[in-house]
């Protein structure tokens, strides 16, 4: 299920998440300080380069890292091998990479 | 032995069966103040069913022929007493786990021998007889390192311990990969990078979810979880091009 690429993979990912989830509670703490509205979200986060590639890059960073992740409990518990799981992990990665620049584009652009 | 002063009596069940499928059978056997599980099932074998099949060698923890899955951990059972692992007067003894059965306490070791193979544990030595011998320092951490594993029996106790092998049949197991770390640190060992390629692969060491019961049931006190962790490490700045 995993060789050293996946591994590794699976490792960098969370090396780029480990700082963002940080910086993403910390901003979280300060942004409900007084209240949070839809506003003040949007008015902090449209137009800005700096937050479209924060989110970008946890949004591909979780992709890969989740997609990985649930390839190796898919071939543990379900004993998917082969052709199949590598469409499964493919499919994850996909779709949480869409739903996840999805959103960031909705917050970030329009 | 000595009757235990109690003379009491042991309540066994034994696995019987084949690859097919088995079942337990029950045994009563007297208990004595200085026995180990394999006295007790050669016991058995001796005064209640002589077709009780079970794999035994040297009977003193060298050869690594009996380990069984005893009160549901897999031990060395003639290096365990019957007073360190009993449960009240109950006593239940099967073959290994994640090994093929094939007949009764015997487990099938080819699969886990076909994985030393996969993991390039057969050494290649590194020059000839007649070239000159390699100096080793005992006190070089490479050599440390390879020291620290060499003294597995190959019971298959860790194996059998294995959570991620028993979800995983495809992963080569914690004695496997320990055999491979030994040989990628031991300067006799003519090509460490094979070995890191080998156990690079899909159901190699990264595989590995270090959940630690090969070291935690290891008879020998070895420590496969470290060397799989050091294979996972060395392969890890391998990969990023660090050269060995």
């Amino acid at each position: 299920m995993l060789d050293v690429r996946l591994y590794m993979a699976q490792r960098i990912s969370a090396l780029v998440m480990a700082p963002l989830v940080i910086g993403h509670i910390a901003v979280m703490i300060y942004a409900v300080q007084g209240g949070l509205t839809t506003a003040e979200i949007l008015g902090r986060t449209q137009g800005s380069l700096l937050w479209f590639v924060f989110y970008g890059l946890f949004v591909l960073a979780v992709s890969v890292h989740a997609a990985i992740g649930l390839r190796v409990i898919a071939g543990e518990w379900f004993g998917w091998r082969g052709l199949p799981l590598t469409l499964f992990s493919c499919a994850v990665f996909i779709l949480m990479l869409l739903l996840g620049a999805r959103a960031v584009m909705a917050v970030t652009f329009s | 032995m000595s009757v235990d002063e109690n003379s009491k009596n042991l309540e066994v069940s034994v696995w019987r069966g084949d690859a097919s499928g088995g079942e337990y059978s029950h045994y009563t056997v007297p208990s004595y103040s200085n026995q180990t599980v394999l006295d007790v099932v050669s016991w058995i074998q001796q005064h209640c069913d002589a077709t009780l099949t079970y794999r035994f060698a040297c009977r003193v923890g060298m050869c690594g022929s009996c380990a069984m899955t005893v009160n549901g951990e897999p031990r060395w059972t003639c290096r365990t007493h019957v007073n360190k692992v009993i449960k009240g007067d109950k006593l239940t003894v099967a073959p290994l786990r994640n090994l093929p059965v094939i007949k009764d306490l015997a487990a099938d070791m080819d699969p886990f021998f076909e994985k030393w193979v996969k993991a390039k544990g057969v050494h290649e030595p590194s020059a000839s007889r007649h070239d000159p011998m390699v100096a080793v320092d005992p006190q070089s951490p490479q050599r440390m390192a390879a020291s620290e594993g060499i003294e597995c029996i190959n019971c298959a106790v860790c194996y059998s311990a294995c959570d991620t092998v028993a979800a995983n049949p495809d992963y080569l197991g914690p004695a496997a990969l320990q055999r491979a770390w030994t040989l990628v640190n031991d300067e006799k060992n003519k090509d460490a990078n094979s070995v890191l390629d080998a156990v690079s692969q899909t159901g190699g060491c990264h595989s590995c979810h270090s959940h630690g019961s090969c070291t935690a049931y290891c008879p020998a006190e070895l420590n496969p979880m470290k060397a799989v962790a050091g294979l996972k490490r060395t392969t890890a700045f391998k990969f990023l091009g660090k050269r060995r």
